[in-house]
Order: C-alpha cells, then sequence, then structure tokens
C-alpha cells in the first residue's frame, strides 16, 4: 500500500472515479491547466482532457449553478471552490437550488452534486482563506456534509460522495492537506457517508472531534492515557449532516461525559447541536455537563494570533480534566 | 492565443467614447499635453518608484517567511493605480482589491501602517488583524482591499449613491481585474449604475490572467476588448495604455469629470501586465516564461523617468535620487513595522460589535 498525503489521495480519488464512470465532470477555477490551487486535480486534465476537467471563469455562483445544471442532466458533477470563504457567491445557489430539488419534487429529481473546498485555519492565510463554517452548511435541510480528518477518509468519502445521489459538500482541511502521510489503498473504496467512527475507546469521557480538529483530540487522548489520568474515547464524526447520533449517544452512555472539538466559533457551530442532542438522549446518563472547545465568535485573525483561536491540545486537555472533576 | 504583446495606446472603445483630450505623440510636452505641472508630473514617478520598492520589500518579506499566507504585488502595473489616483481628491473613495497594496498607496495610503499590517503587528491598518488584502484609510476614501474577487463592486456603488444623495461632488472609483469582470456582481452594479446615473468609474485592469485563467479563454468579448461590454449598459468606456501613467491618467480623468459633473459612469479598462506571478510563489505554470521580456522593456519607470528627462523636467541625478529615496521610505517602513508590538491576544474577542 502507498503512503500518501490528502491532496494525491483525493486527486486518486477523482481520477479513478472519472476511469469507472464517464459522467463525472471535475470543473472549477484553475483546476484543469494549473492543477488547483493546492495542486489537487494535477493531472487529471492532462487525463481526461478540457470536455472532462473544466477551467471555468471566475465565478462562484456559476460554478455552483450549472453544476446543479449539469447533475440535474445526467452528469456527476464535481465542483472545486478554491477556499471555502470564497464560496458565498455560490451559496444562495446550494441553499435556494441544489438542497431543494429533491424534497420539492417529492423525491422525484436529485441533484448528485459534489462541492469541494478547503476549510480552516492552520496555514497562516487571511481571513476567508482560514474558515470553519460548517455550521451554515449544515443547517440547510437536503445538504450532506462531509469533513474526512486525514488520507484515508478522505479518499474513501470522497468516493461516496460522488456516487451519492444527493449534494454533498465536502470540506477538506487545508492544514491537514500535505501535514501527514498515511496508507492508502490503491483500488476504491467508500467509507458510507452519515457514519461516524470511535477511533479510540475509552471508559471515561467521549470526545468528539472532526477534520483538522481530529489529530487534536487524539493527541490531547494519548497525552491523558499516558499521563495515566482517563481513558478518553474519540469519536470521528466524518459526515457532520447526516448526523450519526447512535455512535454518539451509545459513546456517552457508556462514559457518562462529552467534549466537542470544532475550529468554528463557538455560537450556533455545530457543537451545540450535537451538546442539545446529547442532553435529549442521554441526559440522565450524564455526570457532567457537556462542555465545547471552540474557536471564538469573530473573524479568524492573521497568523501571530491564530494560535491563540485555534483549539490546541492544552485547552483539550485542560477542559476533559474539568469535564471529569466536575 | 490571442496577441498579448504590448499594443501601445489603443483607441477609446465601446459606448461613447470620453474625450481624452490630447493624448497624442509621446514627443509633445508633458507639460502642454496634460496640464499637470512639474511638480504633479514628478509625483506620479515618485508615487510609482514608492509602490515598486513596497512590493519588491514584500516578495522578499514573503519568501523570508515574514509575511504569511498569500500576498499579490502588483510590479508592472504601476502605471495603473498612479494614473487613476492621481485624477482623485482625498474625498473620493476606492475601492481595491486582493492585489491592493499599490491602490492603497497611490490614494494616499501610508507605507508605515500597511507594512506593520502586513507584518501583523499592532500599529498597522487593521491592527494586524486583516492583512495584506484588507487594508482601509477611511480617512483617504480607501474604501478597502478585498480578499473576495468582485467584492468591492457593489460597496463602490453604494459609496457613489452616497454622493448623489448627500448632493456632493465625489466620485467612486472601483478597481477590479480581467478575471473580476466574471462575476455576476458587476452585471447588477453596472446596470443600476447607469439606471440611476451615478458617479461611479468601473477601472479594470486587464493583465491578462485571473490566476492561471486567460482572458482568452474565459472572457467573452472581440478581440479583446473588455471594454465593449459597457456598451451593454449604455455606459461610456475607454481602453488605454496601462502601461503609460500619462495615458491611464487622462482616460480616467476624462471619465472622472464626467462622473463628477453629473454625467454618469463610466469604464476604463487599463491593459497592463502583471511582470511576477500571481502571488509570490507563484511557479507560473501558465505563461510563456519570455512572454513577459516585452512587457519589461515597457516598464512604466523607467519610461516614464525616461520621458521627464527628455522632456527637462528632471535629471537622471534626480531620477537617481528619487529611487533612492523611495527604498529609504520603504526601510523606514520595514523599521517601523519591526520596532512595533505584536497584536495583544486578550484583544482577539473585541471589536466584533460596536
Ligand atoms: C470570490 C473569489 N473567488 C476566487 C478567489 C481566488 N482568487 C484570488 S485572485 C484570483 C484571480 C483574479 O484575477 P483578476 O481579477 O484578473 O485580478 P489579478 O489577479 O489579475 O490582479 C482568484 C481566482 C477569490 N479571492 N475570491
Ligand atoms: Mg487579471
Amino acid at each position: 500500500m502507498a503512503r500518501l498525503n490528502m491532496v494525491t489521495a483525493i486527486d486518486q480519488a477523482l481520477l479513478q472515479e472519472m476511469e469507472r464512470d464517464p459522467k463525472v465532470i471535475v470543473l472549477g477555477e484553475d483546476v484543469g491547466r494549473d492543477g488547483g490551487v493546492f495542486r489537487v486535480t494535477e493531472g487529471l486534465v492532462e487525463r481526461f482532457g478540457e470536455e472532462r476537467v473544466i477551467d471555468t471563469p471566475l465565478a462562484e455562483s456559476g460554478i455552483v449553478g450549472f453544476a446543479i445544471g449539469m447533475a440535474l442532466a445526467g452528469y456527476r458533477p464535481v465542483a472545486e471552490v478554491q477556499f471555502s470563504g470564497f464560496v458565498y457567491p455560490g451559496y444562495d445557489q446550494i441553499l435556494s437550488h441544489a438542497a431543494r430539488y429533491r424534497t420539492r419534487s417529492r423525491g422525484q429529481w436529485t441533484v448528485p452534486l459534489v462541492v469541494r473546498m478547503p476549510y480552516g485555519g492552520g496555514i497562516r492565510a487571511l481571513e476567508h482563506h482560514s474558515e470553519s463554517m460548517e455550521a451554515v452548511f449544515a443547517h440547510i435541510p437536503g445538504l450532506k456534509v462531509v469533513m474526512p480528518a486525514d488520507p484515508y477518509e478522505a479518499k474513501g468519502l470522497l468516493t461516496a460522495a460522488i456516487r451519492d445521489p444527493d449534494p454533498v459538500i465536502f470540506f477538506e482541511p487545508a492544514r491537514v492537506y500535505r501535514a501527514i502521510k498515511m496508507e492508502v489503498p490503491e483500488e476504491q473504496y467508500e467509507i458510507p457517508l452519515g457514519v461516524a467512527r470511535v477511533v479510540r475507546e475509552g471508559k471515561d469521557l467521549t470526545l468528539i472531534g472532526w477534520g483538522a480538529q481530529l489529530r487534536v483530540c487524539r493527541e490531547a487522548a494519548d497525552r491523558l492515557a499516558s499521563e495515566g489520568r482517563y481513558e478518553v474515547e474519540v469519536v470521528d464524526i466524518r459526515t457532520i449532516s447526516p448526523f450519526d447520533f447512535e455512535t454518539v449517544t451509545a459513546s456517552v452512555v457508556k462514559t457518562g461525559r462529552a467534549v466537542i472539538v470544532h475550529e468554528a466559533p463557538r455560537t450556533c457551530g455545530f457543537g451545540a447541536e450535537i451538546s442539545a442532542q446529547i442532553m435529549e438522549r442521554a441526559i440522565l446518563r450524564l455526570e457532567a455537563p457537556v462542555r465545547r472547545v471552540t474557536g471564538f465568535d469573530t473573524i479568524p485573525p492573521l497568523a501571530k494570533l491564530e494560535d491563540y483561536f485555534q483549539p490546541d491540545v492544552d485547552l483539550v486537555v485542560h477542559e476533559i480534566i474539568a469535564t471529569m472533576e466536575f | 492565443m490571442a496577441d498579448q504583446r504590448p499594443q501601445g495606446k489603443t483607441n477609446a472603445a465601446g459606448g461613447r467614447s470620453p474625450k481624452a483630450g490630447g493624448r497624442k505623440a509621446k514627443a509633445a510636452k508633458l507639460v502642454e499635453t496634460t496640464g499637470l505641472r512639474p511638480d504633479e508630473l514628478i509625483g506620479l514617478l515618485q508615487r510609482m518608484m514608492l509602490i515598486r520598492e513596497f512590493e519588491e520589500e514584500c516578495a522578499r518579506l514573503y519568501r523570508a517567511g515574514r509575511i504569511r499566507g498569500v500576498t499579490h504585488t502588483y510590479q508592472g502595473q504601476e502605471a495603473v493605480a498612479v494614473g487613476v489616483c492621481s485624477t482623485l481628491n482625498v474625498s473620493d473613495f476606492i475601492t481595491s482589491t486582493h492585489r491592493g497594496h499599490a491602490h492603497v498607496i497611490a490614494k494616499g495610503g501610508d507605507v508605515n501602517l500597511m507594512m506593520a499590517e502586513l507584518l501583523g503587528k499592532a500599529t498597522g491598518y487593521c491592527k494586524g488583524r486583516g492583512g495584506s488584502m484588507h487594508i482601509a484609510d477611511m480617512s483617504q476614501g480607501i474604501l478597502g482591499a478585498n480578499g473576495i474577487v468582485g467584492g468591492g463592486m457593489g460597496i463602490a456603488v453604494g459609496a457613489a449613491l452616497s454622493s448623489k444623495m448627500l448632493g456632493r461632488d465625489t466620485v467612486a472609483v472601483c478597481f477590479f481585474g480581467d478575471g473580476a469582470m466574471n462575476q455576476g456582481i458587476l452585471h447588477e452594479v453596472s446596470n443600476i449604475a447607469a439606471c440611476w446615473n451615478l458617479p461611479v468609474v468601473f477601472l479594470c485592469e486587464n493583465n491578462f490572467y485571473g490566476m492561471s485563467a486567460s482572458v482568452e479563454d474565459t472572457l467573452a468579448c472581440k478581440e479583446m476588448n473588455l471594454a465593449g461590454r459597457a456598451a451593454a449598459y449604455d455606459i461610456p468606456a475607454a481602453t488605454c495604455d496601462g502601461m503609460d501613467v500619462i495615458d491611464v491618467h487622462l482616460a480616467t480623468r476624462a471619465a472622472v469629470e464626467r462622473a463628477r459633473g453629473g454625467g454618469g459612469p463610466s469604464y476604463v479598462v487599463c491593459t497592463t501586465y502583471r511582470f511576477l506571478g500571481h502571488h509570490v510563489g507563484d511557479p507560473l505554470t501558465y505563461r510563456d516564461k519570455s512572454a513577459v521580456d516585452p512587457w519589461r522593456l515597457r516598464d512604466p519607470i523607467p519610461n516614464f523617468a525616461g520621458r521627464l528627462v527628455a522632456d527637462n523636467l528632471a535629471t537622471r541625478e534626480q531620477v537617481d535620487r528619487w529611487e533612492a529615496e523611495a527604498k529609504d521610505a520603504i526601510a523606514r517602513a520595514l523599521a517601523f513595522a519591526e520596532e512595533s508590538p505584536d497584536p495583544d491576544p486578550s484583544n482577539l474577542t473585541e471589536d466584533v460589535f460596536a
């Protein structure tokens, strides 16, 4: 098995799915000749030509809009937006159209569209280039929101997302792109959407995270275990919407405590929804209030302050201890 | 491939063409053709030099890892920012772009505060939390650079509308690139500006590329006549030589005068070239390595310096001294930034609301 970083794993998923299904089309700004801002689509135009790897004009509302039309007409478009902070001219198309076709038509029509975009901090970039705004997508009924944490997940989840009959927002953690390599099978595989995964078992507390924050969660759990303090169970959410409440509830019922980590702003962040659901499903099993470790309710600051904005291992450990000692 | 060699001066095109009085032979005396005083002409050169030095320093700092994120520099396009802003008053507005350092400097921004912002220092324009793409200076009518391509378009037109409603004669100039020409909002605001006869100048810098996307591949317009689009809104338009500060000045001046006089919006398209990559570190895979060579020969700074010398408005020694002064000013800006404190993390959540 080859060791791949996330950029290569995603590129491979796209390439293999385009080979398998001639209806899969990649489109976006600079995705062809240039291979994309983060070089995720490198080599695709050489392999599949400009008909299937389309360099579009600079027009996000158009990119998403015509991807919807292609999806309705039988294609499987995978649109790239260069940074998630640039998607908002196209947000109208996602919210007002892509997400509604199935429900509006009582299941007759469907929009098998994927919008891929890097998100999140850790790359020392300016505000629109560092945001983590999954909650404003998860709030939209009819939209799936996927957030892989590592190269293996990215390949399997993206393959499933392209094959999925519904519109999927695929958030790629920019700071993970080239940060880690891991074994990724050469052959195609799918990781089902809407299923979380317990990546580390533990009896004391359930630690919930996704995307780039999963590494922070794992390190925090490892540290507490190596210090012989607590056995923390780590749940990798993988798909924000639809959300796998069964896996999360089962874990919290077992541990009686939960901490949720995300780098998005706290208010109305997805942690709030998870916390509410835990309360509804397992309040009598809770030994302590559910705590959240999040970004602040402000736009991400420039490089120098970024480390204060992002949750880190120290902070997560601190919150776990506070929850344990409640 | 469309012809991307420098064309020199091109003609006004599309819509009713503005009268750019006396845009004739370069040999003519600058003072006579422009109506500008010698010190004003010299000021144009000095501003371009200051921008060039600022951008060179930015590129160095970025490569050294001291400016983080992404930084888009402006080398080659200096005549546009300076030519345009030299037609404006302090109270006039501009909206700028992701490639906005030059617009800010040309409109009267302070290089010390800019450099501090780029280095993320507390003394910067945004107190070190906005960075390269978000510099604004309300005291100079600079409504902001913008990390979102096309982000300034609505803002500029709104500023123009407020000028009109308040009965002021201020004008708004909306800078954007050829790539931004394809953002949908430009259609909305062009239509509104024309319907309401607003004092705004849509100022397109055509450097032939939006990142790797060439104008030829992505912009529907005959024979590269970007300004031709304005005709659809019945907006007058001109195309000018963006490598020539005087040509830019005169074309923009006509548009600004029209706006100030109640004549409504204009398009001005400046044909120019970015000497370097889209951002510092861009490997430039999409552009022929030698494509820049003919444009370098038309470098707006030495060429305009040569014209000032030819017109006996300056000596070579003076030109050299001004260049040294620009370098000094940027060195001082860097020193100011370096000596400035980092932002205080305890302020992180401030300034979200009043
Ligand atoms: C809405 C949005 N989409 C994409 C980007 C990424 N991006 C930044 S600059 C740029 C190209 C802009 O081209 P142009 O308008 O011609 O300006 P130039 O870079 O040539 O000065 C792109 C695609 C962005 N910042 N905002
Ligand atoms: Mg351009």
